[in-house]
């Protein structure tokens, strides 16, 4: 099982970013579960969200206390305990261009992309495709089958160029031996 | 077909699978998103009922009553304080014996305030004269919406479909809404053979004597028993059409030849059950989940825990100077068993505190031999004053 949480503040699609890479999973076969950290969410305020992925069926509904993989939306989030309970042998994947020491991590400058194919700063599907880029856990057009459930037209467009643009930012595969199911 | 949809989603899309006439709600962390996405849909024009909104959960109840006196299928959905505001009404809905479905999106009562989940809220009104069914799973909850409306009219009986706050209602899955032609054959058009009708004028509710006021009662408490054998049938229908059960009653996984037993309502039931595969020292342990607490099984609760020497049950709800709802209800069930088992009562997760994978066998770890009073078993005395720990 892989266990991710995704951080960032109200208002910039965390929960989004959860459900679309659940949903991008269910639609290739896995089992899935996204959902947010329970609570009031408000718009600027730090939030999290997390994603259960498995090639078998799970039931659990508990916390996920030490996430495999860590997605943190905002790099300007200076919040105490972003890289809490990362599991041993985890992996970062930040918005920006400055990683946090000590761990694997990766950049994007997903903000920056969003801002130039959406014309929204919203990083959290670049980040998402950039995921899918560096585990190759699922093949990017799952992720665009997902983003078909959610939007049509111009804007679904400029979300399938997007997604092709930060996912040939990073490393393919980098990560993919870190992927254990 | 099994789509990815946030639990609230899913539960939207079987109500309005069951055609509902009317639907009447006010907005209540966590429930919220069921009745918004209720609006989406009939906004969109994918769903014809009459939304009306309302300003409290009480005039929600009492427009679904309403609603429901004059013939329509009507559904309402709340959460904690929002079920206190109507209780008046719900012990009303049940005692005209008019079928109404609620969804009870399971959270914590005030105070101290919270907006996290446990199940005080629905088990505080568990004595309105409603059938209260519980889901663990977001499939659960989709099946057991639509079951709800065919018991509700074929027993004349309101029914509280209760489900997790957040952990269901918040979490995406894949999760299978019933095709309409599906649900058109399950729940065929409704027609209540008792609704208002200036033609043919009718009193409801009027003041009843104490020579006919036991009896009204008398009658209430059969009905409600008699959905015993409506809901393990309606859930076999149920299962011939789409294959997947809810339970009945009860549902029982584990090992038959199992000494220990755990009892638990709700999202937590799969925790416990990977938590079993997770931690092979808790294997041989029998599961039962609750489904249907009112009207409580009791047979069938008794037949689930033959052969066990001791079950645990794991509520989300106490009461407070007395101890756990369900394990008094569960002891006293099982006392008519030739050898019951011992039974211990412990609360957990209440207000929303995660039930982890170890707490099983944390739990069986620290079971005594025999049942101490009731208590909250992940307390954490720490934070408690000197005096009180």
């Amino acid at each position: 099982m892989i266990e991710l949480r995704i951080h960032g503040r109200g208002g910039q699609g965390n929960v989004v970013a959860a459900y679309l890479l659940a949903t991008a999973a269910i639609v290739e076969g896995w089992h899935a579960q996204a959902f947010p950290a329970f609570g009031a969410e408000r718009r600027g305020a730090p939030v999290t969200a997390f994603v259960r992925l498995s090639r078998e069926p799970f039931r659990r509904r508990n916390q996920i206390l030490h996430p495999d993989f860590l997605i943190i939306q905002d790099p300007a989030l200076r919040v105490p305990g972003v890289l809490d309970g990362l599991a041993a042998g985890g992996a970062v994947l930040v918005d920006g261009t400055r990683v946090p020491e000590a761990v694997e991590a990766v950049a994007l400058p997903a903000t920056r992309l969003a801002q130039e194919y959406l014309g929204r700063p919203v990083p959290n599907t670049a980040l998402v495709a950039a995921f899918l880029a560096l585990t190759r856990m699922l093949p990017l057009a799952a992720l665009a089958h997902a983003l078909e459930r959610r939007f049509t037209g111009p804007v679904l467009d400029k979300n399938l160029r997007l997604i092709e643009a930060a996912a040939a930012q990073v490393e393919p595969g980098r990560w993919q031996e870190r992927v254990h199911d | 077909m099994i789509e990815p949809l946030e639990g609230s989603q899913a539960i939207a899309r079987a109500v309005v699978a069951a055609r509902p006439q009317v639907v009447a709600a006010y907005p209540i962390t966590p429930q919220t998103h069921i009745v918004e996405h209720i609006a989406k849909l009939v906004a969109d024009g994918k769903a014809r009922c009459e939304l009306v909104s309302v300003e409290s959960e009480f005039s929600a109840a009492s427009v679904v009553l309403g609603a429901a006196m004059v013939g329509s299928r009507a559904y309402t959905a709340t959460a904690s304080q929002g079920v206190l505001l109507m209780s008046e009404v719900l012990y009303n809905i049940a005692g005209l014996r008019v079928p109404v479905v609620m969804t009870v999106a399971n959270r914590a009562l005030s105070a101290p305030l919270s907006i996290w989940n446990d199940q005080q809220d629905s088990m505080a009104v568990r004595d309105a004269g409603w059938v209260q069914l519980y889901c663990s799973d977001n499939q659960e909850a989709v099946d057991t919406t639509i079951q709800a409306f065919r018991l509700a009219e074929r027993l004349e009986l309101p029914v509280m479909v209760c489900v997790d706050g957040f952990t269901l209602t918040h979490t995406l899955e894949a999760i299978d809404v019933p095709e309409q032609a599906l649900v058109d054959g399950f729940l065929p058009p409704y027609r209540f053979r008792r609704a208002l009708d200036p033609q043919h004028p009718l009193s409801f509710g009027t003041l009843v004597a104490p020579d006919y006021y036991a009896e009204m009662r008398a009658l209430h408490h059969q009905a409600l028993l008699s959905a015993l054998d409506h809901i393990p049938e309606l859930d076999a229908q149920w299962a011939q059409l789409t294959g997947r059960s809810t339970g009945g009653l009860l549902r029982v996984e584990g090992d038959p030849a199992a000494s220990t037993g755990v009892l638990t309502l709700g999202s937590i039931f799969g925790t416990l059950a990977d938590a079993r595969e997770v931690h092979p020292e808790c294997g041989g342990v029998r599961l039962i989940h609750l489904r249907t607490f009112r009207p409580f099984p009791a047979a069938a609760l008794r037949e689930a825990c033959r052969g066990l020497e001791r079950l645990v049950v794991l509520e989300r709800a106490f009461s407070p100077g007395a101890g756990g709802i369900v394990t008094a209800e569960v002891r006293a069930a099982l006392a008519e068993m030739a050898q019951p088992p011992r039974v211990h009562g412990f609360a957990v997760g209440l207000g929303g505190r995660d039930v982890p994978l170890d707490l099983l066998p944390r739990l069986l770890a620290a079971l005594p031999d025999q049942p101490g009073p009731f208590s909250i078993f992940d307390l954490d005395r720490s934070k408690l004053p000197e005096a009180a720990s």
